[in-house]
């Protein structure tokens, strides 16, 4: 065991990855010799050569169109989209061609790589350094969508999208790279070192794919949350003092949908929380199939706290971003709904 | 002060519509045996000429003339001849079953059948296409089996895509021939990425990216460029200029640029012009391609400049925007007879063989469609299973498909 930021275990999951098969190789703008912009690929290069790990030209669609030819060769390409906000050039190479591969040749040509993006906001990152784009994955098929929330998940979650015959869009919300993040920006950060889930195995392991994780008991209300919100939904738990239970997705596709439904019909209350704008958010979804198969349960109107249907605003930031209060408000209106 | 200038845009225009008198008097063809062939491991610096020539073997007469001929014998010819032929009349039987309501879409070759048969000798077995609708002559030419293609194009019981894709957009990693999507020009980086992943393992396969005149202006296109020209990926860049993208002429993809092939210049990658419709001269040219590529050289990229005889699609109509007879005065004629004449003017062939050939290619055909239209067609007969929709979405079903999968019944 090794304490580790994110970005470390993002880092150590390549590691062992690489080590351990030669087919996976990792590229993406500045990956190579400078290891990221982020650091997450440090020292690979050095490690595993240059033809296992490299720079990119700036084209997002060449990079995931590479790496859709060199998965139907056989290799597991694990590239990087330098910010979630930048993928849209690739969304034609991503949702067209690598979700859709198995299928249209029926099994003939697979297409096993993972696309690492940071994502989400609380960064000053302003319109496209701070987007979650989640949904517009969720909403494909063939793709698997994971968003970890701490270093231990992180690279057991990676680990086992690189291992995954299918594409996997791996979201890194960047504003955790370096500790939890509550949305308390005016408090000093606190680092993965003196969280528990800092505490990260060293060699091979995998986390699940499709499995939640309830981060926090209750008995009050569910919490649906992923990224960063799982530690803006423990204050606001903290905060109001209602106890709520605070399921971390982890996978929003494939979605844990039996851990979500026994939560909710044992609370019989449900908020849904994410960064993403509201309309048409992966929480839409959520809150659907909460109604679909827990209607009999609810006491209450599902709630959603959400990003606002604007673009994400750089002086606005905590204005915008889902703080705790947004949420404990929230929760507190759901317990007094009636 | 004077009035500054109002501007004006530019738009290309063909130079006739229907009911104009086709013109192709503005396509300079070189003479057969005219263009040099460098070394394959010539500084791309010193034969950017050959972006803006076409590289002809065949002349009028029908003899192969000139540094590029010489690669194939009689027999590699005659199954040349054999392949297009087969081609042919497969398009024209499939064209005839769409309209007899046996499948909703067909899309034909003709004109362009040496470009796909001839290129596919050049390669070896390992290598990987990344072919647009337009090159079914490499299965053909791999002796992919017809029936098989008809059942991909009728939906049947055995269709190898169990009915999910439309059809002609084929799929055969045994033939190396990555499955054919319907969006354009996204192949032509993945092929890009095959090359890549080869070279990354040390390997000796190459991959040729296809891609046509009009889906010239995707951005993959561009992208597949840098990407290859960067990591000199051992791939053939194959852009086939038929002239025309459903109703909008080249000169819309093309632009300011002299050619098609000139646009690899730009990025580095040797370019070669070729006459599409010469089955030699597009052998040649993909050995010199694929040579390069086997020797660790990098890419190529090769414009070959043929006609699109027929419509788009069985969806298409082109008297709508071009001169009926146009095809008719396509300077470089038609690639069957060409080759045909070029076998005759050798002594292995004879008009009457020829009548002969067509005759038996014609019996294969009708053959093999007899047996896929027992396996059914889009309407009648055998089916793919509704389950065929929920499966392989992913390797393993996950739980929200299998909960629909039952909701439908299955």
């Amino acid at each position: 065991m090794t304490r580790m930021t994110m970005i470390e275990a993002v880092r150590s999951a390549m590691d062992v990855s690489m080590q351990r098969d030669d087919d996976v190789v990792v590229f993406g703008e500045d990956v190579g010799y400078f290891g990221g912009v982020f650091r997450a690929t440090q020292g690979l290069q050095a490690k595993y050569g240059r033809t296992r790990c490299f720079d990119a030209p700036i084209s997002e669609s060449g990079i995931v169109g590479t790496a859709i030819g060199m998965a139907a060769y056989g290799l597991k390409p694990c590239v990087e989209i330098q910010f979630a906000d930048y993928m849209y050039p690739a969304y034609d190479q991503i949702t067209q061609e690598a979700a859709r591969i198995r299928y249209r040749s029926n099994g003939d040509f697979t297409c096993p790589i993972v696309l690492r993006m940071p994502t989400g906001g609380g960064i000053f990152g302003g319109q496209t350094h701070s987007q979650s784009p989640e949904a517009l994955f969720t909403h494909v098929c063939g793709l698997k969508v994971v968003m970890p929330s701490n270093p231990y998940d992180a690279k057991g979650l990676l680990i086992a999208s690189i291992e995954d015959p299918d594409p996997v869009i791996f979201l890194e919300p960047k504003r955790l790279y370096n500790g939890p993040f509550d949305g308390h920006h005016d408090r000093p950060v606190i680092p993965w070192s003196k969280h528990p889930l800092g505490e990260v195995p060293d060699g091979h392991y995998t986390v699940p794919i499709g499995k939640a994780e309830i981060r926090r008991s209750g008995k009050d209300v569910t919490v649906i949350a992923y990224g960063t919100m799982v530690y803006v939904a423990e204050a606001a738990a903290e905060e109001t003092g209602i106890d709520a239970e605070i399921i971390d997705l982890r996978s929003l596709l494939p979605l844990d949908l039996d851990t979500i439904v026994q939560s909710v019909k044992k609370t019989g209350r449900c908020v849904m929380v994410h960064e993403a704008t509201l309309t048409s958010g992966f929480g839409a979804e959520v809150v659907s199939l909460v109604q679909e198969h827990c209607f009999y349960h609810l006491e209450a109107p599902i709630a959603r706290v959400a990003g606002w249907d604007t673009p994400y605003p750089h002086a606005q930031e905590w204005d915008y971003f889902p703080g705790p209060a947004r949420l404990g408000q929230a929760l507190v209106e759901v317990m007094e709904a009636r | 002060m004077t009035e500054p200038m109002r501007l004006s845009l530019h738009v290309p225009e063909p130079a006739v519509r229907p009911g104009d008198q086709p013109d192709f008097s503005n396509v300079t063809i070189p003479k057969a045996g005219s263009v040099p062939r460098p070394p394959v491991d010539a500084d791309p610096e010193t034969i950017r000429d050959l972006a803006y020539s076409i590289i002809r073997v065949l002349n009028r007469q029908g003899e192969a003339v000139g540094p590029w001929a010489g690669l194939l014998s009689d027999e590699d010819l005659l199954t040349g001849l054999r392949n297009m032929m087969r081609l042919r009349a497969f398009d024209q039987r499939m064209l005839m079953a769409q309209r007899q309501g046996k499948t909703s879409f067909y899309m034909q070759h003709l004109g362009e059948e040496a470009v796909s048969c001839a290129f596919r000798k050049a390669l070896q077995k390992g290598d990987m296409n990344f072919p647009t609708y337009r090159q079914a002559g490499l299965l053909i030419a791999d002796d992919y089996p017809l029936v098989t293609m008809m059942n991909q194009i009728f939906s049947n019981a055995k269709d190898p895509l169990h009915g999910r894709q439309l059809p002609v957009l084929y799929s055969s990693k045994e033939h190396g021939f990555f499955t054919i999507s319907g969006n354009l020009a996204t192949q032509y980086i993945q092929a890009v990425g095959w090359a890549m992943a080869s070279a990354i393992k040390g390997d000796t396969k190459i991959a040729a990216a296809w891609i046509g005149d009009g889906s010239t202006a995707e951005s993959d296109f561009h992208s597949a460029l840098v990407f290859a020209s960067t990591y000199k990926a051992p791939v053939i860049l194959n852009i086939v200029n038929n002239q025309w993208a459903i109703s909008t002429f080249q000169g819309i993809a093309r632009g300011g640029s002299g050619t098609f092939a000139a646009r690899g210049l730009g990025f580095g990658i040797p370019a070669l012009r070729v006459d599409g419709n010469d089955y030699l001269a597009v052998h040649a040219v993909a050995r010199w391609a694929t040579e390069r590529a086997r020797r660790n050289l990098g890419p190529t990229l090769i414009e070959y400049v043929t006609y699109r005889a027929g419509a788009h699609s069985t969806s298409d109509d082109p008297s709508a925007y071009r001169p009926k007879t146009e095809s008719e005065v396509w300077p470089l004629g038609d690639p069957i007879l060409r080759l045909k004449n070029h076998l005759i003017q050798r002594g292995v062939w004879s008009d009457e063989r020829h009548r002969q050939a067509e005759a038996e290619v014609l019996d294969e055909v009708i053959q093999a469609q007899k047996e896929a239209e027992s396996n059914g067609t889009l309407h009648t007969g055998g089916k793919p299973s509704v389950r065929d929709i929920f499966e392989g979405v992913y390797a393993e079903m996950p739980p929200h498909i299998r909960r629909q999968r039952q909701k439908a019944g299955y």
